[in-house]
C-alpha cells in the first residue's frame, strides 16, 4: 500500500511522562510538602543573596522573629491567625456547596459596623452583660442579612452569586463610610477613633490578663464545631450532596433552595461574628479598611486546606506567619515591601504547586535503553 | 487468509496508581483480519487499545508495528504509524460539516480546498460502501452517521489499522448490520480491524479471531469458527455461567401504579409526554421500549416527582393503607412522606443516582440519612448495607470507602441498584440498568429485577435490547415521540412487531 511509506517514522520514548498516583500514604504526602517548603526556602535564599546581598539565614531569622520575636508578637500572631481562621471557617460551608461566596469581606464589614454601632449607641448605658449579647445579635444579624440577599436571589431567580456577593462588598464599604461621618471622633478627623476608650464599654473582656485569649478560644471552639458540622451532621451531608450534584440532591428529595439559603445564612452569620471579634475584640474602632482583604485571603485558606477546618488552622497560620515575616523583613532590613512580597509569593507557589506531585508521579525515561 | 503481522504487543503492563489495568499482555494482530477484543467491564480492553492509539503510554513492554518496534507517544504518532481509533464518545465539532471535521487538525500541504476533501471523502465512501454526505453538518446527523464520519476521518488519514471501541453500543440492529458490512469490506481490502466489544453474537458473526482479556490479563485467543457463546463466556468470566432468565408467571397481580393521560410540554413547546396511560401491576415486570429520547426519561422522572406535568394523574394504590394517592407534581420528599415506597434507578448513574466523589457508604446514606431525630448522620447501618451489597453483588472495589467514581461502570450500577432494592420498594423503576455492563453483571441485574417481581414489587424496566425485553418482561409498553404506540404481551410478541411500534408515527398511532 502506498500509505505505508510514511509509517516508518520512529520516535523515542518520551523523556518525561506524568502518571496519576494511587492513594499516597499520608506521611509520604507530608514529606513532599515539607520538601516543597525547604526547596522554597532555598530558592528564596538564593534570591535574597542575589538582589539584596544580605545573609539569607539572618533574613529568615528575622522573618521568624516577625511572628515569634516577643510574647506580645506571639499573641498578635495567634490573634490574627484566629481571626483569619474564623472568616475562613465562615466561607467554607458555602464553598463546599459550590456557592462561590466572594462577599465575606462585606459580610464581615457589616458585622463590624453593627458591632461598632451598638458600642457607640449603648456603650456606658447598658450593663456589659446585656451589651455584649446585643452586639452579638446585631453583628450576626448584619452578616446574615448581607449574605442572604444574594443567596435568596440565587435560589429564586438563579442570579450569579459570585458577581452579586462581590458587589455587595462595595455597598458594605460605602455604608461604613457613611456611618463614619456620623461617628467621627474627634470631629473632622474622618476616623472613628478608639470607641469608648475611657470606659472600655463593649470591649470583649480579657481572660487571665490576656486580651486576645477570648477571641482565640471562641475561634477554636468554632473550628471544632464546624469540623463536626461538616463531617457528621445531616446538614453537612446535605451540603456535600448539593455541592457535588444538584440533580442527585433533587432525586433524593433534598430541598436544594432551602439548603442553599440555610448554608449561606450560616456563612454570613459567622462572618458577622468575625466582624464582632474584629471590632470588639481587637481593633475597638472601625474604618472601611477594617477587614483589609481578609475576606479574600480566607478563600485561599479554605481551598488550601481542601475545606477541612482542622487543616485550615494550619493554613491560616501559615499565611499570617508569612505575612508578618515579610513585614518584619521589610522594616528590619529597610527593604522595599515588594521584596518580601516576592518571597511570600515564591513560598506560596511552592506550597500550592507541590500538590501536583502529591497527586501525580513523574516518570523519567529509563537510562539503560539500548542506545546508539 | 491472514497476512503478515500488523501489530504485536509484548508483555504490556499499565498501572493507574495501585490498580493494574493491564498485566503482561501479549497480542498479535494480522493484516486483513478482524480481531475482537472481548472482556468484561474493567478487564482492560480499552486501556490496552488506548496504548496502541497513543492515548496512554505503557509502563512496561514493547509494541511492534509491522515488525518494527514503535514508540507511540500521542495519537499523532499513532496516525503516523497508520493506526486510528474510533472512540465510544465521538470527538466532532457540531457546527462543522463532515468534510471539515475530517480534515480538522490535519496539516496537509498545499491550499485548503474543501471540495477536494469532499471528493476524497466520496471516494473512500464508495470504496467501502459508506453512506455519507461530506457537506452535511454534524449536528444534523444521526448517531450512526456521526460514527461513519469518525471512521472516514481515520481512513482519510491513511490508517490501515483501525480500532473501534464498542461501536455498536449506540446503533440500531439495521445500522449495526450496515457497519459490519463496511468492516468486512475493509478487511477484504487488507486492513486490520480491532473491535472492542462484549456482545457475543457480534463477535461470532463478525470477527475472524477473538482475544479474551480477564482482569487485565490476556486469557487466550481462539478462531471464531471454533468458538461458541458458552465457550467465550467461560473464557471471559473464568467460570461457567448460565445466560437464562427465569421468568415466572406473575403472582396475584394488583394494580399498583395507574398512570392516566399524563402530558408534559417542554419550555420550547415540544410535547415530551403526550397523553400517556398505563398500569403497572405488582408482581410483574413492565418493560418500556422505544427509540432513545422518546420520553422514557421524562416518564420515569414524572413518576419519581422530578418532572412537572401539565395534565393527567399518577395514582398509587398503597398496599398497606389500601388508600389511593395522586403523585402528580409532588416532590420526591412528599412522595416518600405519603408512604410510597418508590425506588428509581435513573439513567444517569453518577449524575443523579449517586454522588461520584463520595464513597460507597455515604452513597448508601442518600436514601436513609434522614432517619431518626438526631442532628447527626448514622454511618453504622449504611456501612453494613455497603458491605452487604459489596459481598452479595460481587462489587469489585478496594473497600467500602472508595469513591464510587473510581469504580467501573458495572460496579457503579451494582451499588446503585443494590441501594434501591435495599429500600424495599413496592415500585421499582430502572432506566437502562445494564447499559455498558458486561454479561455477568447484566444477568445479575436481570435476576435481581426478576427476584423483586417475585417478591411482589411492580417493576418498570426501560431497556434497549429487544431480545432481553422479550425474555425478561411480562408486558411491554412501546412509546414513540412521547406517546404510547402499543402495549404487548411479552410472551407472545415478536421483535419485529415491537420494532414496528417503535417507529410508528403519531397519526398512525391515532388510527390504531
Amino acid at each position: 500500500m502506498t500509505e505505508t511509506t510514511n509509517h516508518s517514522k520512529q520516535h523515542r520514548e518520551p523523556l518525561v511522562r506524568i502518571s496519576k498516583r494511587g492513594d499516597l500514604i499520608w506521611w509520604k504526602a507530608w514529606l513532599i510538602r515539607l520538601a516543597a517548603i525547604v526547596l522554597a526556602m532555598l530558592v528564596c535564599a538564593g534570591l535574597i543573596v542575589l538582589i539584596t546581598g544580605y545573609n539569607p539565614i539572618e533574613v529568615y531569622v528575622s522573618m521568624f522573629k516577625g511572628s515569634f520575636g516577643s510574647t506580645r508578637k506571639v499573641w498578635i500572631t495567634m490573634q490574627k491567625t484566629a481571626l483569619l481562621l474564623c472568616i475562613s471557617l465562615a466561607v467554607t460551608p458555602a464553598f463546599k456547596m459550590k456557592f462561590w461566596n466572594l462577599g465575606a469581606e462585606g459580610q464581615v464589614l457589616m458585622g463590624a459596623c453593627a458591632t461598632a454601632g451598638c458600642m457607640l449607641a449603648w456603650g456606658n448605658k447598658m450593663p456589659i452583660g446585656l451589651l455584649i449579647p446585643v452586639m452579638l445579635i446585631a453583628a450576626v444579624a448584619a452578616g446574615t442579612i448581607w449574605a442572604l440577599i444574594p443567596a435568596v436571589c440565587r435560589a429564586k431567580w438563579g442570579t450569579n452569586e459570585s458577581l452579586f456577593t462581590l458587589m455587595m462588598n462595595y455597598v458594605a464599604m460605602q455604608i461604613v463610610s457613611y456611618c463614619i461621618t456620623f461617628w467621627e471622633n474627634p470631629i473632622g478627623s474622618n476616623t472613628v477613633g478608639i470607641i469608648n476608650s475611657a470606659t472600655s464599654s463593649g470591649w470583649l473582656p480579657s481572660m487571665f490578663g490576656q486580651k486576645y485569649l477570648l477571641n482565640i478560644l471562641v475561634v477554636a471552639l468554632i473550628t471544632i464545631l464546624m469540623y463536626i458540622y461538616l463531617k457528621y451532621s445531616k446538614h453537612g451531608y446535605e451540603i456535600a450532596v448539593v455541592g457535588e450534584s444538584q440533580n442527585t440532591a433533587r432525586y433524593i428529595g433534598i430541598n436544594v433552595k432551602k439548603v442553599i439559603v440555610r448554608t449561606v445564612a450560616l456563612s454570613g452569620a459567622l462572618c458577622g461574628l468575625a466582624g464582632l471579634l474584629l471590632v470588639a475584640g481587637t481593633d475597638h474602632t472601625i474604618s472601611t479598611n477594617t477587614v483589609g482583604g481578609q475576606g479574600f485571603t480566607a478563600i485561599m485558606v479554605s481551598w488550601l486546606a481542601k475545606f477541612n477546618p482542622l487543616v485550615m488552622a494550619l493554613t491560616s497560620f501559615l499565611l499570617i506567619f508569612l505575612g508578618r515575616g515579610a513585614g518584619e523583613i521589610a522594616t528590619a532590613f529597610r527593604l522595599n515591601e515588594s521584596v518580601s512580597d516576592i518571597l511570600t509569593g515564591i513560598i506560596l507557589f511552592f506550597i500550592i504547586g507541590c500538590e501536583f506531585f502529591v497527586n501525580y508521579k513523574v516518570n523519567f525515561r529509563p537510562m539503560h535503553k539500548e542506545g546508539k | 487468509m491472514a497476512g503478515s503481522t500488523a501489530i504485536e504487543l509484548k508483555n504490556i503492563t499499565k498501572r493507574f496508581g495501585s490498580i493494574v489495568a493491564n498485566k503482561g499482555v501479549n497480542l498479535k494482530v494480522y493484516e486483513g483480519e478482524i480481531l475482537s477484543i472481548l472482556g468484561e467491564n474493567g478487564s482492560g480492553k480499552t486501556t490496552l487499545m488506548n496504548m496502541i492509539a497513543g492515548i496512554y503510554f505503557p509502563d512496561e513492554g514493547h509494541i511492534y508495528v509491522r515488525g518494527q518496534e514503535a514508540v507511540i507517544r500521542s495519537p499523532r504518532d499513532a496516525f503516523d504509524l497508520g493506526i486510528g481509533m474510533i472512540h465510544q464518545h465521538f470527538k466532532l465539532v457540531d457546527v462543522f460539516s463532515a468534510a471539515e471535521n475530517i480534515v480538522l487538525g490535519l496539516d496537509e500541504k498545499g491550499r485548503y480546498d474543501i471540495r477536494k476533501v469532499a471528493q476524497r471523502v466520496r471516494e473512500i465512501s464508495e470504496r467501502y460502501g459508506f453512506d455519507i454526505d461530506p457537506n452535511k453538518k454534524i449536528h444534523e446527523m444521526s448517531v450512526s452517521e456521526k460514527q461513519t464520519v469518525e471512521i472516514v476521518k481515520v481512513l482519510y488519514r491513511g490508517a490501515d489499522i483501525l480500532i473501534l471501541d464498542e461501536p455498536t453500543a449506540v446503533l440500531t440492529p439495521q445500522e449495526t448490520k450496515k457497519l459490519f458490512d463496511v468492516l468486512r469490506r475493509m478487511r477484504d481490502d487488507g486492513k486490520s480491524i480491532i473491535i472492542i466489544t462484549h456482545k457475543l453474537h457480534e463477535v461470532l458473526s463478525l470477527s475472524d479471531r477473538v482475544a479474551v482479556l480477564r482482569r487485565g490479563e490476556y486469557v487466550g485467543e481462539i478462531e471464531t469458527t471454533k468458538a461458541d457463546e458458552a465457550m467465550l463466556t467461560e473464557m471471559m468470566v473464568g467460570k461457567k455461567i448460565s445466560l437464562n432468565i427465569a421468568r415466572k408467571e406473575p403472582q396475584n397481580p394488583e394494580e399498583r401504579l395507574v398512570v392516566r393521560g399524563i402530558s408534559c410540554i417542554s419550555r420550547e413547546g415540544v410535547k415530551l409526554l403526550d397523553d400517556i396511560t398505563f398500569t403497572a401491576r405488582s408482581g410483574e415486570i413492565l418493560g418500556i421500549a422505544g427509540i432513545a429520547g422518546s420520553g422514557q426519561r421524562e416518564l420515569l422522572e414524572a413518576i419519581a416527582g422530578l418532572q412537572h406535568l401539565d395534565k393527567g394523574e399518577i395514582l398509587y394504590n398503597n398496599p398497606k393503607t389500601k388508600g389511593v394517592d395522586n403523585l402528580r407534581d409532588k416532590t420526591p420528599m412528599q412522595i416518600r412522606e405519603l408512604g410510597v415506597r418508590l425506588s428509581f434507578v435513573p439513567e444517569d448513574r453518577l449524575g443523579m443516582g449517586l454522588v461520584g466523589s463520595m464513597d460507597i457508604v455515604d452513597n448508601m446514606m442518600l436514601r436513609s440519612y434522614r432517619g431518626g431525630h438526631s442532628l447527626f448522620v448514622q454511618r453504622k447501618e449504611p456501612k453494613d448495607l455497603a458491605q452487604r451489597i459489596i459481598s452479595e453483588l460481587e462489587v469489585v472495589t478496594p473497600n467500602a470507602n472508595t469513591p464510587v467514581r473510581r469504580l467501573s461502570g458495572g460496579n457503579v450500577q451494582k451499588v446503585l441498584v443494590g441501594r434501591e432494592i435495599a429500600a424495599a420498594p413496592t415500585v421499582l423503576m430502572a432506566a437502562y440498568p445494564v447499559r455498558g455492563l458486561d454479561i455477568n453483571s447484566s444477568y445479575m441485574i436481570y435476576n435481581l429485577l426478576s427476584q423483586q417481581k417475585e417478591n411482589g414489587v411492580a417493576v418498570i424496566f426501560v431497556g434497549e435490547d429487544l431480545d432481553v425485553l422479550l425474555e425478561l418482561c411480562d408486558r411491554i409498553l412501546v412509546i414513540g415521540g412521547g406517546r404510547v404506540t402499543g402495549i404487548v404481551d411479552a410472551r407472545s410478541a415478536t421483535k419485529e412487531q415491537i420494532g414496528l411500534l417503535m417507529t410508528t408515527t403519531k397519526t398512525e398511532a391515532e388510527q390504531q
